[in-house]
């Protein structure tokens, strides 16, 4: 019994996945014959259009690119990116054509200049600048435990003593109980 | 060295001295490129004779205001007395860029639409907003599809360009111009600029 279901369910899940992928075959042949019309015009256009949006801050919701945002702003400038490119202007020249009006504020990715010098080199310079003070202080630390590891005469003789088992009287008894770990 | 102990407080207060500044920042305005740099060119056509185009060159010589306005902004509304009062005493002359009157309008569903359909209904739209609170403009253009307000770097209404007599766009004003911001911050550039020219 326990068998015979399982193999129905598995013949279930296959019958499943051919009508599925039949069901794909016939919706791209159905495109391929024109029966259904595509949504774009031109999808290579539109793929430019959509990569470009993306790295282009919306400027009235101004934690969502232009592609995300539903803002008639974001959609007058998406308007703008696809006509600049349908024209053949290069992405770089949409981006200043953009950047010219908006200022660099509508780059996802500040540009590298003066003005962003910190941004860009600030977290590198805080990286560089911690792991030179922790080396520094490493190396100090090491060398003061250097000189803490030696011991006086007096010390040396004690813990010899100590190894030997014949503690010193003044020494505190050791505690009887096993250390719990 | 005694007072090694206070350089975490030290860099705390730096951090919140930092944080306190950014709360006196106002995110929402981005300062814009254009600020003296020519204003872009344009040639529009003019709300009260719509067969009739302006642009740039008939300002020259002229330090002059150019407030982007709609009849759907509401805080074109606010700012409008204190562009009445301030058309009234004469000192500046300020042009309206009335901004995508139809389609800016979220309650229109301007898809679709002809454009002569909706150049009529934004004359008309227009017209009767100034008619019902006053016109301050020496003229109005129409920017229909908001495309001169893009070349101006527009992303809100209202704003207000300060444009000096070379055409050169000098200051900008994002959200409505105050009494208060008329008073400190424009009329002191407008003068300047005047006696400059």
């Amino acid at each position: 019994m326990q068998v015979e279901r399982f193999m129905s369910g598995r013949r279930l899940l296959a019958t499943l996945f051919a009508v599925c992928a039949f069901g794909g075959v016939a919706a791209v042949h159905a495109a391929e014959t024109g029966t259904a019309t595509p949504i774009v015009a031109d999808q290579a256009l539109e793929d430019e259009v959509q990569e470009l949006s993306h790295k282009l801050r919306c400027l009235v919701c101004q934690n969502q690119s232009i592609a995300e945002s539903h803002a008639p702003l974001a959609v007058d400038l998406r308007n703008q990116v696809r006509e600049q490119l349908a024209a053949g202007k290069s992405k770089n020249e949409v981006i200043d054509y953009l950047v010219e009006r908006y200022g660099d504020f509508v780059l996802y990715e500040p540009p590298f200049k003066t003005t962003t010098l910190l941004l860009w080199g600030g977290p590198a310079a805080l990286l560089l600048g911690g792991a030179s003070w922790l080396a520094f202080r490493l190396r100090r630390r090491a060398a003061e435990a250097a000189v803490q590891d030696q011991l006086s005469t007096a010390e040396r003789a004690r813990a010899r003593a100590l190894l030997a088992g014949d503690a010193p009287a003044t020494a505190d008894k050791p505690s009887a109980e096993e250390p719990r770990s | 060295m005694k007072a090694k102990f206070l350089v975490p407080l030290f860099l705390f207060l730096l951090l919140i001295g930092f944080l306190g500044f950014g709360l006196t920042l106002n995110p929402r305005e981005v300062p814009s490129p254009l600020i003296d740099k020519p204003a872009p060119d344009f040639s529009l056509a003019r709300l009260d004779q719509p067969e009739q185009r302006f642009g740039l060159e008939q300002m020259r010589g002229q330090v002059w205001l150019l407030n982007v306005w709609a009849s759907w902004c509401v805080a074109c509304r606010q700012e409008h007395p204190v562009l009445v009062k301030l058309a009234r005493s004469g000192v500046v002359p300020i042009v309206g860029l009335n901004y995508k009157e139809v389609r800016g309008d979220g309650e229109i569903d301007a898809r679709g639409m002809a454009l002569e359909t909706e150049t009529a209904q934004a004359i008309e739209r227009a017209r009767d907003w100034l008619t019902r609170h006053g016109n301050p403009y020496q003229l109005s253009v129409m920017d229909i599809d908001g495309r001169v307000g893009i070349d101006f770097g527009v992303y809100g209404v209202p704003e207000t360009f300060l444009i000096d007599q070379q055409g050169r766009i000098r200051y900008k004003q994002i959200g409505p111009v105050t009494a208060e911001n008329l008073e400190q911050v424009l009329m002191p550039k407008i003068k300047e600029l005047q006696r400059a020219g």
